[in-house]
């Protein structure tokens, strides 16, 4: 294997079905409802899932959901702003763990 | 779901209509497309028909003649003059006012830059005086991805001219001046939702520069002329063609703009469509002058369709 991750898999994605074909169903057919018109438009819910996509750091997502915004009206610098959201989230989630090592320190300390 | 579902096996259109059991023929014909030139003040990287500042084709007097007098023969509903961008025609307002009595409405496709250019003032008296209906580009409500198509400085220029169309009445409530915007994608990919789209732009439109319109379509990119060497040149061309194959509808045949419309080209030849007029792919009865034609294309005769998805 001379990668883990392949673009082309993308495309096969359905083939996870194959051994849990009900399970399968039931996660795509959820899947396309939650991503069907809302009261969230397509294309806030395709920039939601690009920012999460930059969480999860998953390389098929962030493909999938680059084309997806494109295709449903986003620009480059929507889809940047929606990266740092996830950034900052994922930033602040760091730095707010700073408290429990101040409290921890602060419990230790003279 | 789409996002995560890639494409399938290539299939010739003349084989996926084969397939759905459809025949691509036309209805009555109710539109002639007058296609001026293909001299254009922009070069738009997804132009098909390759127009541009260095094309010299421009409608001559004695085709503008003819195509009058198939106008005045053939009782269009609608005139739709095209280009290129159709206002470097020199003659344009001489050709609205000999065309605009012969049907019920004529649409100007403009690409609002050269219209709004400074040296095209009287158009806009011509243009009101017979309430022509503008279809204009206006791809992105992004400054860098509609510049990324049209080039630099066009928005800008685009929203000068819309707010001047707006101040003429064009876009406005009862005004009976009809302003509508086209969208079509700033790249590899396919239009976002007619619907979603037009309701983002007139909202972000109306409050970023007090903008309105009346109607705006989206429009897919066709891999022809400028735009199929853009995706040949960016490693992109099997992926699209992939995309647009995959994505068939085969609801959206009956309603296809072919069937209703015939489209003349600068030199004054006829053709099903605009994209048919990029391929140089004729009528199925053979390539046919505009002056050959006694009226309209028969209702029932087939479209010209190549061996390829376009």
């Amino acid at each position: 294997m001379d990668s883990y991750y392949k673009p082309q898999d993308l495309a096969k994605f359905e083939e996870i079905g194959k051994e849990a074909p009900d399970l399968a169903k039931k996660f795509f057919e959820y899947y396309q409802a939650v991503f069907a018109e809302g009261e969230l438009t397509e294309r806030e819910k395709s920039l939601i899932a690009l920012a999460v996509a930059h969480t999860i750091q998953c390389p098929y997502c962030i493909d999938a959901y680059t084309q997806a915004c494109l295709g449903k009206g986003s620009n480059l610098a929507e889809m940047t702003e929606a990266v740092h959201v996830a950034t900052a989230i994922r930033g602040g989630a760091s730095l707010i763990h700073g408290i429990q090592m101040r409290n921890v320190a602060e419990k230790l300390s003279l | 779901m789409e996002a995560l579902q890639a494409g399938r096996q290539i299939k010739p259109f003349h084989l996926a209509l084969a397939e759905h059991g459809l025949r691509l023929d036309r209805q009555q014909t109710t539109t002639l497309q007058v296609n001026l030139g293909l001299r254009c003040n922009q070069a738009c990287r997804h132009c098909h028909l390759d127009a541009g500042p260095h094309r010299p084709e421009l409608m001559d007097a004695a085709t503008i003649d003819q195509v009058v007098t198939y106008a005045g023969r053939s009782h269009f509903k609608t005139i739709d003059i095209t280009g290129g961008a159709p206002e470097l025609h020199p003659e344009l307002a001489n050709i609205i006012s000999r065309l605009a009595p012969l049907a019920s409405q004529v649409i100007l496709r403009s690409n609002l830059s050269a219209l709004n250019d400074g040296s095209r003032e009287f158009l806009y008296d011509t243009l009101t005086r017979y309430q022509v209906v503008i279809t204009a580009s206006f791809p992105s409500l992004n400054e860098s991805q509609a510049e990324s198509q049209r080039g630099p400085g066009i928005f800008r220029q685009s929203v000068e001219a819309i707010n001047r169309l707006n101040a003429l009445g064009y876009g406005r409530v009862d005004s009976g001046l009809t302003l509508n915007l086209v969208a079509n994608p700033a790249g590899a990919f396919l239009p976002a939702s007619q619907a979603q789209t037009e309701k983002r732009f007139r909202q972000v439109l109306h409050q970023k520069w007090g903008i309105t319109f009346n109607n705006l379509f989206t429009f897919a990119n066709v891999p022809l002329g400028r735009f199929r060497h853009w995706l040949i040149g960016s490693g992109n061309y099997d992926r699209y063609m992939d995309m647009i194959a995959a994505n068939f509808n085969a609801c959206a045949v009956a309603g296809l703009m072919c069937r209703t419309l015939v489209s003349v080209s600068w030199d004054g030849y006829l053709y099903d469509c605009d994209f048919n007029l990029a391929l140089d792919l004729p009528l199925v009865r053979g390539k046919t002058h505009v002056s050959q034609m006694d009226g309209p294309p028969e209702p029932g005769s087939l479209i010209a369709v190549r061996s390829g998805f376009t």
